[in-house]
């Protein structure tokens, strides 16, 4: 079987801001009633981790949970044990209105890091990055195509989008991060 | 530029993180109903100088539909709302009543 690689297969750029395919990462979808027991209930067993509030990110070690809007979470584990995980929480959610989804192969996952990641991201999105905390995803757009972000570590950036634009966005990245293009 | 807050996940963004979906509660006219009626539906839409009720949808955010009330000479926002209701809610109502005295109300 041919091995799975992500998109850009580990590209990285150092500009001001230093740009790296994050590589391969379990991501499931999971829609529901998220106030639920049955799904706060699947979400624990499946990765120890609670229901996060309104654009909240749970992460402990290389798992997370991300609010995605008021009836979708996004859970991330390991890549290899993402179909696993999903087939656990679509047992638990068997008799619940919820549909859970291994799109993992769907994504690609940049980080950036750097003290200026902000400036590189604030020139694609539409986002008051000095108004974004730890432990917030915010879900918009980088240039042309829909991104969801988040802080998830010191001085570092995630950054998430469909693998279908993968090149595109880290073209946009690369681009922003460009030595010359900073801001102060 | 207008900005808007999502009621859906809490974000306050610029226009272009949303996408416009025309006049807010209308009222469906479809199969049996009479041929002026439905192409009142279709066709005709309010195009005020002032208060207006618009649907949006966070296309690149929660993906979310939401009904924005704003002014559209100012571009002052009075508030947004979840779309399912079929009139704007008593608050907002209150909130335009307060700052366009002379607005002749929803309807
Ligand atoms: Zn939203």
């Amino acid at each position: 079987m041919a091995e799975a690689a992500s998109v850009l297969d580990g590209a990285r750029y150092t500009g001001f801001v230093t740009v790296a395919d994050a590589g391969l990462r379990g991501m499931i979808t999971l829609r529901g009633d998220l106030a639920s027991d049955a799904v706060a209930g699947a979400v624990k067993d499946a990765v120890g981790l609670g229901v996060p509030g309104q654009r909240r990110v749970h992460a402990h070690g290389d798992r997370a949970v991300a609010w995605m809007s008021p009836d979708e979470l996004l859970v991330m584990v390991p890549y290899a044990d993402a179909s696993e995980v999903a087939g656990k929480l679509a047992q638990a959610l068997a008799g619940a209105f919820a549909t859970v989804a291994n799109v993992s192969d769907a994504r690609a996952v940049f980080t950036l890091s750097g003290a200026a990641a902000d400036d590189a991201l604030c020139k694609l999105c539409p986002v008051d990055f000095a108004q974004l905390g730890a432990g917030e995803i915010r879900r918009t757009r980088a240039a042309q195509v829909a991104v969801a972000l988040w802080r998830s570590g010191e001085g570092e950036v995630t950054l998430v989008c469909f693998r279908s634009v993968a090149e595109y966005v880290f073209g946009l990245l690369r681009n922003a991060a460009a030595p010359g293009g900073e801001l102060r | 530029m207008l900005l808007l807050t999502c009621p859906h996940c809490g974000v306050t963004a610029e226009e272009t993180e949303f996408a416009p979906g025309g006049e807010a509660h209308l009222k469906r006219f479809g199969p049996g109903s009479d041929d002026d009626a439905f192409e009142a539906y279709m066709f005709n839409r309010k195009n005020p100088m002032g208060v207006h009720f618009e649907r949006w949808r966070h296309a690149y955010g929660c993906g979310k539909w939401f009904i924005a009330a704003r002014c559209t000479v100012t571009l002052e926002v009075f508030g947004t709302y979840p779309a399912q209701t079929t009139e704007p809610p008593a608050g907002i109502v209150e909130t335009i009543k307060a700052k366009r005295p002379e607005w002749e109300g929803y309807k």
